[in-house]
């Protein structure tokens, strides 16, 4: 006889999204960078900023609390409400 | 079938009984057949109705009903044979099981009932409690109200292959939660099953009483560690642990659950010789349960969201319990604010246990200095006040601090005075050495540990003048917290 067992899992269906269309162009773009606190992220994103400056984007930079937790949901949000495109640097 | 019978068993809703006088009985019982020939005079004079457990010709002479399901003996709770009932408009009234002459007289208003039979005799076990059926009858007859999705495991398939395919294990077989399993594990919690325990990350899904039940059948828990396994869950899951950031790091730490009370030895954990090993079913059970819902719950899974650059084999399970009722020290669990008659447990984000060897001092100061060596070194001997730790005093090695009159607080105080590192021996570059703290340091003197930043723990076996050190992962607020939680509390 077949048997039946319970399920362990969270059962959940996931959504998904399809990605944002790659812009053609940076220009005038808004364009987040995301330092996740990560020792020398910054170091990083400050040469990120210099060479998209120069390509003609508008930088905006943000910043985690701490790199162990995922971003508060208000500071994904006003990336969201506020940039074309995010850059976020990881720094292992 | 009596005609005084007011209810006809064959058409009555499952398990209620007709009216009258009502007995239950099976063959295999001694005391069953002895009460025949009474059975046969209350057929006879009062219109009983007989059930029937094993064998349908019994007893002799009498049209009896086969509870060939059992659902009539689980229904009323039958936990004896042979039992008599009197029920009146659809109600029992009164029962005795056993033999009883009094009460069986009583019952039936029949005075001179069995005056030929033994004053009293004991019943037997009733069917329907037999170790080897009531799951199963447990779960065909309680009504499930399990919510989760049923999944069909074909004839040709193996249930432990079907198992490992869906992703559902940790890499070594686990338990088929079927629905009796999981409704035998809630017997060991008062909670209800769909009583939501935590929010699991990294996916921050609700987890249920029920889907921890599931998982801890899996890993081969029994009912009575199920509320540890739920208290450990409440902990792991709040924002101080931050489990999503355990499992996200590179770094080899896991939930390491330490357990304190009473409970401890109730439910048989290992708290002496081989205490971080293997061969205890409480100790491995409960924390691999804890990471099965993890990793089934919430998500977590190696090489997903967890992207330890190595891991450690404690990420299968890592709990253990202190060895609080012999200590010559206060128990963690009464150090961070519980009565030493609370179950609790305490998480911590941990890497593997090593050893600390010293099997010469005798004096407390030397065993404190070898000590407070060995833990400079956790890490990486020039890093300090980012990690935790805990220090599992080995039994021979408490008794050197006891004989001495220190107590958990001048361990801890001797510990940490040993721990005051010059700045010029911790800069990035000192020693050979990239690693380390920045230049401007140099002349500061910094601890190793902040302070409550070494957890004591007194465990493992009588013999070996050893310890033991778990390291910890990024510590306080932007890290882990160790988070303790009383089993049963919620």
């Amino acid at each position: 006889m077949a048997s039946v067992i319970l399920d362990p899992t969270n059962e959940r269906t996931l959504a998904e999204r399809t990605r944002t269309a790659r812009p053609p162009s940076i220009v005038g773009l808004d364009v987040g960078l995301l330092d996740i606190s990560k020792a020398r992220g910054d170091v990083f994103l400050d040469r990120l900023e210099v060479l998209l400056t120069e390509a003609g984007a508008n930088v905006r930079r943000y910043k985690k609390p701490t790199f162990t937790k995922p971003a508060p949901v208000d500071l994904r949000h006003e990336i969201a409400s506020q940039c074309h495109v995010v850059i976020e640097a990881l720094a292992d | 079938m009596s005609a005084a019978a007011s209810t006809d068993p064959l058409t009555a809703p499952p398990g209620k009984l007709p009216d009258g006088l009502v007995a239950i009985v099976k063959r295999e019982c001694a005391t069953c057949v002895m009460v025949v020939p009474v059975l046969q005079r209350l057929v006879a004079e009062r219109g009983l109705t007989v059930f029937t457990q094993d064998d349908p010709s019994f007893p002799d002479g009498i049209d009896a009903m086969h509870d060939v399901d059992l659902s009539v003996s689980w229904r009323n709770d039958i936990e004896t044979v042979p039992t008599l009932i009197r029920v009146v408009d659809g109600a029992e009234v009164e029962r005795t099981f056993g033999w009883s002459r009094a009460d069986w007289q009583r019952l039936t208003a029949i005075e001179d009932l069995g005056d030929q039979l033994p004053v009293m005799r004991p019943g037997c076990g009733s069917m329907s409690v037999d170790p080897n059926l009531v799951d199963e009858l447990r779960a065909r007859f309680s009504g499930s109200t399990l919510r989760a999705r049923r999944v069909e495991i074909a004839d040709a398939e193996d249930e432990t292959e079907a198992m490992f395919d869906r992703g559902w294990t940790d890499g070594l077989p686990v338990v088929a939660p079927t629905e009796a399993r999981v409704l035998r594990m809630l017997t060991g919690t008062t909670r209800a099953a769909d009583d939501v325990v935590a929010v699991v990350p990294p996916d921050l899904v609700e987890v249920t009483v029920e889907k921890v039940a599931i998982n801890a059948v899996m890993a081969g828990c029994l009912p009575e560690h199920l509320p540890w396994v739920i208290a450990a869950l409440e902990a792991v899951c709040t924002n101080e642990f931050n489990i999503h950031g355990v499992l996200a790091t590179t770094m080899p730490v896991g939930p390491v659950i330490i357990c304190n009370g009473p409970g401890t030895r109730d439910i048989g954990m290992n708290s002496g010789i081989n205490v971080l090993g293997q061969g205890n079913r409480a100790n491995l059970t409960i924390g691999r349960a804890v990471q099965l819902v993890i990793r089934n719950v919430g998500g977590g899974r190696p090489g997903e969201v967890d992207r330890a650059t190595h891991g450690n084999p404690g990420k299968l399970s890592f709990c253990f319990a202190e060895s609080d009722a012999d200590s010559p020290i206060t128990s963690l669990a009464v150090e961070r604010g519980f009565s030493a008659s609370d179950d609790v447990v305490t998480v911590f984000a941990g890497e593997g246990p090593r050893c600390i060897v010293d099997q010469l001092a005798r004096d407390p100061e030397l065993l404190a200095n070898t000590m407070a060596a060995c833990l400079r070194t956790l890490h990486n001997p020039k890093i300090v006040m980012a990690f935790d730790a805990i220090l599992i005093i080995g039994p021979e090695h408490a008794r050197v601090f006891a004989d001495a009159g220190w107590d958990r607080e001048r361990i801890l105080a001797e510990l940490h005075a040993r721990l005051q590192i010059p700045g010029r021996e911790l800069v990035r570059g000192a020693d050979g050495m990239a690693e380390g703290v920045p230049a401007h340091l140099q002349d500061v003197t910094l601890p190793k540990f902040r302070p409550g930043g070494i957890l004591l723990v007194h465990a493992g076996g009588g013999a070996g003048l050893f310890s033991a050190v778990i390291g910890g992962w990024a510590n306080g607020e932007i890290g882990s917290q160790p988070v303790s939680r009383r089993v049963g509390a919620s």
